[in-house]
């Protein structure tokens, strides 16, 4: 691939990694300014604003994007170890958490949960090795209907296992409330948000500091160029799915308690894990997460504070926001621009 | 034995044909080079040793045939080739793009990327930057330099040269140069600057239209009427 | 290819096509109400899969809310249908600034249908030249999955989730016929029509300038085709296709209702779009087929019988497509062109140039 080559950077410039360090600050504070300033026009609209109510929608609107964040997270994976969109992670994604639920008929929450992982991880990279394996070269729209496909199967598999009847889901958290700086939050949310929180951590460590995390990332960057140093660029694949299998399985258990388990729990989900990733940058990590928290406020804020979307149009009103965005910024937030080269 | 023989080598991308029967050697421990106007074929012939083009003939590496394994096969039998274009990954740093030169070669990465820096001293300094800020010069050296910490038996390269200025053009040639003589590399080189090449290559053959059109010595090509009118240009 | 050979070749579709018509006109005779009921529905379906066939597989534009078209299409024929009285009857007072008759037939609600989704249609193809190919994907799921909840929100129009009766309507000439009968020529001569009409536009101009933007924009701007004016009208007529579909489907169905129309059927159309092949027009016919019957024998498979088929009829559909996407890329329809080049030719190519989309 050829690089344009630009001069070198002057000595003074700042290093890159004090420079994500200024702008993600930058980002944060932007956004609780941002944050408090609707919190201001909406005393003014609304009759019943509190701000405690406020910063308590916040806050379980954060947990709800975190779910979404997850499973953005698994969808950009795969978009950009592939270039494939991956419509089944939702269902692939709803399937381990039902063998989790499974499996906590037999154990306690937490290894169930880490074996939920590895088995997760497992079947998320023999999926890539025998499906889509032999479809990875074809054009865009066969990998689309395979995808659909798999979406498909994983849902009947789903209601023929374990019948379609919908089931309660333990969670580790306890559902109490708790009170932080006057506004009463959910431990359940906060739990969410931790767990999704150390993923994202131990997610980027790997990226960043091991051996193969820098194979997977070169492998995104070019699979040729990785193949001519000798990379077995199949399995890189193969890991990718099976992490964004395990990004899918965290996401499901997390949204289980609340949205409770039944075969279609993760479509809306992943209707709105679509929106955020996009939102974000189809090709972005950070995007992703930041699309699903800014998608998971949004909805909220509008839902209560709307009357016209209410608890029924929130949907279709988060996919407008969404759509004015790409209309403006066709790459999302974080994305990188396409250059047509001819 | 040579190191590398093509024998009758057809090569295909889709339905247009780009060799129509190649055949070459390359002993250890030589430099040929493979020159050629835009379209002849060299590129091709690089791409279908490493496997990345279909191909029909025989390839032999060390004996072995390679013909239609793999490219990571390819490379792990240490062949590095550094692609036209490069082929570095942009958004990783120098330092990751070395890095990714040893994942699957032959040496401790620890002692190549020492013997690396040696060559490219650049490369200390410009640690942390992302490939794709370098100048060209220094990411054709960073390509040249991923390479070799792989510690390959056979070094390719596709027209290094392009877009650089001559005075970096010089310079890189002269590194391999001195890599075939202290490290006895063997080196296969594609080339549109004919007249560099031959300064460094002990042999070479000229391609056209997907074969081979001339082949021999340096001092032989450079004294070849057709060679001299049309790739030397006296 | 000699004269005789090219001549067979330009006949084939034709003949094909008078065939067809023959099986139309005869086959009622031998069929029960139901499966006529089946074959109307393969009509509608054909016709809404042309639609889709025209913006996905010639334009090359993927959408995955085509269902959205259809269910436009059908609420529009319906509110057409019953006109302001018959909407009063149901206690549904529509605003007044829709115009809306005193309930119209279907040769005049299909094609105001048609116009009125493809309008919309047109409305959505100018916002979908900003967005590539994930996001336009994105944006049209987006209008699938909003459509049934917009529907039931504004119940004063719709009817809510309680949906519109309408009802069936007569036998028109006094013909000796059921109703079901009458209603599976009235699909079939539509269908007949908009086959046509796509005949036409995709082997004149605007078909070559579809499918040169398709296999490469780029290269298409520099031989002189405005994409955006092409990639939008695609998407009207598209739409407009859809929209006929749909409201032959309230006719023929004589209830519409938000939950007829999820998100759900517009993925399974552009599935059945792609394995009955795309960029062929005989694609849309076996895509129908299999929209329509696919389900049916999920569920009881003729060769193998498992319970397991009786119990997961979803798993069934979904390996099915998989393996279908495997074994032929380019769908049922270029797998039988192929074949006929094999006869002739001696060879046989599994994927179809029309299957590579960006």
């Amino acid at each position: 691939m050829a690089i344009p080559a630009r001069p070198a950077l002057p000595a003074l410039d700042v290093s890159p990694a004090v420079r994500t360090l200024i702008l993600g600050l930058g980002g944060f504070l932007g956004s609780i300014a941002a944050l408090v300033l609707i919190g201001l026009v909406l005393t003014q609209t609304e009759e019943a604003f509190t701000w405690s109510g406020y910063w308590q929608q916040v806050v379980s609107g954060l947990a709800q994007g975190a779910i979404f964040a997850s499973l953005a997270l698994a969808l950009v994976l795969i978009y950009r170890a592939t270039d494939i969109l991956n419509f089944a992670q939702g269902e692939m994604a709803t399937f381990t958490t039902y063998i989790a639920w499974s499996l906590m008929n037999h154990m306690s929450y937490w290894p169930a949960f880490a074996l939920t992982l590895v088995l997760a991880f497992i079947g998320g990279a023999a999926i890539e090795r025998t499906i889509i394996r032999p479809v990875e070269h074809r054009p865009e729209i066969v990998v689309v209907i395979v995808t659909i496909g798999l979406l498909i199967a994983l849902n009947g598999l789903v209601a023929w296992i374990w019948n379609p009847e919908v089931k309660a889901f333990d969670s580790p958290f306890p559902n109490r409330t708790t009170e932080i700086g006057g506004v009463v939050v959910a431990i359940q949310d906060l739990g969410v948000l931790g767990v999704t929180l150390v993923t994202v951590i131990l997610l980027w460590a790997f990226f960043r500091f091991t051996a193969l995390g820098l194979v997977m990332r070169a492998v995104a960057n070019s699979q040729d160029a990785s193949r001519l140093l000798g990379v077995r660029v199949g399995w890189m694949l193969a890991l990718g799915w099976g992490l964004a299998a395990v990004l899918g399985a965290i996401a499901g258990m997390m949204a289980a308690p609340s949205v409770f388990l039944d075969p279609n729990m993760m479509l809306i989900i992943l209707i709105y894990s679509f929106a955020a990733a996009v939102l974000g940058g189809i090709d972005s990590p950070v995007g992703a997460i930041v699309g699903g928290l800014v998608l998971g406020v949004l909805i909220n804020l509008l839902g209560t504070y709307v009357d016209f979307i209410g608890g029924d149009l929130r949907l279709p009103a988060a996919l407008v926001v969404l759509l004015i965005v790409l209309l403006i910024r066709p790459q999302g937030l974080f994305g990188h621009k396409v250059v047509r080269r001819v | 034995m040579p190191l590398l023989e093509l024998k009758d080598v057809h090569a295909r991308y889709g339905p247009i044909r780009a060799l129509h029967g190649v055949s070459l050697t390359v002993d250890e421990g030589e430099v040929v080079a493979i020159l050629g106007a835009n379209g002849a074929g060299k590129t091709t012939t690089l791409r279908s040793i490493s496997s990345m083009a279909r191909t029909s003939g025989e390839i032999r590496y060390g004996g072995k045939r390679i013909a239609r394994r793999s490219p990571e096969y390819v490379a792990r039998q240490g062949v590095a080739h550094v692609p036209e274009g490069r082929g570095l990954f942009p958004e990783l740093t120098v330092w990751e793009n070395l890095r990714m030169g040893g994942v699957a070669g032959r040496g401790a990465f620890e002692t190549e990327v020492k013997r690396v820096m040696g060559y490219f001293p650049w490369i200390e300094r410009r640690r942390d930057q992302p490939a794709a800020t370098l100048s060209g010069g220094e990411q054709q050296m960073l390509a040249l330099g991923r390479a070799l910490v792989s510690r390959p038996r056979l070094l390719m390269l596709d027209e290094p040269s392009l877009g650089l200025a001559p005075t970096i053009v010089r310079e890189l040639f002269a590194t391999v140069k001195r890599l075939n003589e202290e490290e006895s590399l063997t080196v296969l080189v594609v080339e549109q600057n004919a007249t560099i090449a031959l300064e460094v290559a002990s042999r070479a053959y000229v391609l056209e239209v997907g074969k081979v059109a001339v082949e021999g010595t340096s001092d032989e090509l450079r004294r070849h009427e057709g060679v001299r009118k049309s790739y030397l240009g006296y | 290819m000699n004269v005789v050979d090219r001549n067979l070749g330009r006949a084939i579709g034709p003949a094909l096509f008078l065939a067809a018509a023959v099986l139309v006109i005869l086959l009622p005779r031998f069929m029960g109400e139901f499966r006529l009921l089946q074959f109307t529905l393969v009509a509608i379906y054909v016709i809404a899969l042309l639609g889709l066939n025209i913006l996905t597989g010639y334009s090359g534009q993927i959408s995955l809310g085509h269902g959205a078209f259809v269910g436009v299409g059908a609420y529009t024929a319906a509110l057409l249908s019953l006109g302001r009285p018959g909407l009063e009857a149901f206690q549904l007072d529509p605003p007044s600034w829709i115009p809306l008759g005193d309930g119209m037939r279907p040769i005049f609600t299909i094609p105001i249908a048609a116009l009125v989704t493809g309008l919309f249609g047109l409305l959505i193809g100018v916002p979908a030249l900003r967005l590539g190919g994930i996001s336009l994907a994105l944006a049209t799921l987006a209008i699938a999955v909003s459509f049934p909840i917009v529907m039931k929100r504004f119940a004063e129009v719709t009817g809510g989730g309680g949906g519109i009766n309408l009802n069936l309507p007569e036998t028109p000439f006094g013909w000796d016929i059921s109703t079901r009968h009458w209603l599976f020529y009235e699909a079939w001569v539509t269908a007949g029509i908009v086959f046509l009409a796509a005949w036409l536009l995709t082997r004149g101009r605007i078909g070559r300038a579809w499918r040169a933007i398709r296999d490469g924009e780029v290269a298409a701007v520099s031989s002189g085709v405005n994409p955006a004016l092409y990639k939008t009208f695609a998407f009207g007529v598209s739409a407009a296709f859809a929209g006929a579909a749909g409201a032959l489907l309230a006719i023929e169905t004589a209830y519409v209702n938000p939950d007829t129309f999820p998100v759900g059927i517009s993925i399974l159309l552009l599935a059945s779009a792609v394995i009955g092949g795309l960029g062929s027009l005989a694609g849309a016919v076996f895509g129908a087929l299999l929209y329509v019957f696919l389900p049916i024998y999920a569920q009881k498979p003729p060769i193998f019988s498992f319970e397991f088929a009786d119990q997961a009829p979803g798993v069934v559909f979904g390996v099915f497509l998989i393996v279908i996407m495997l074994l032929l890329p380019g769908g049922v329809a270029h797998f039988f062109r192929a074949l006929v080049v094999a006869a002739r030719t001696g060879r046989f190519r599994r994927r179809s140039r029309t299957s590579e989309l960006a």
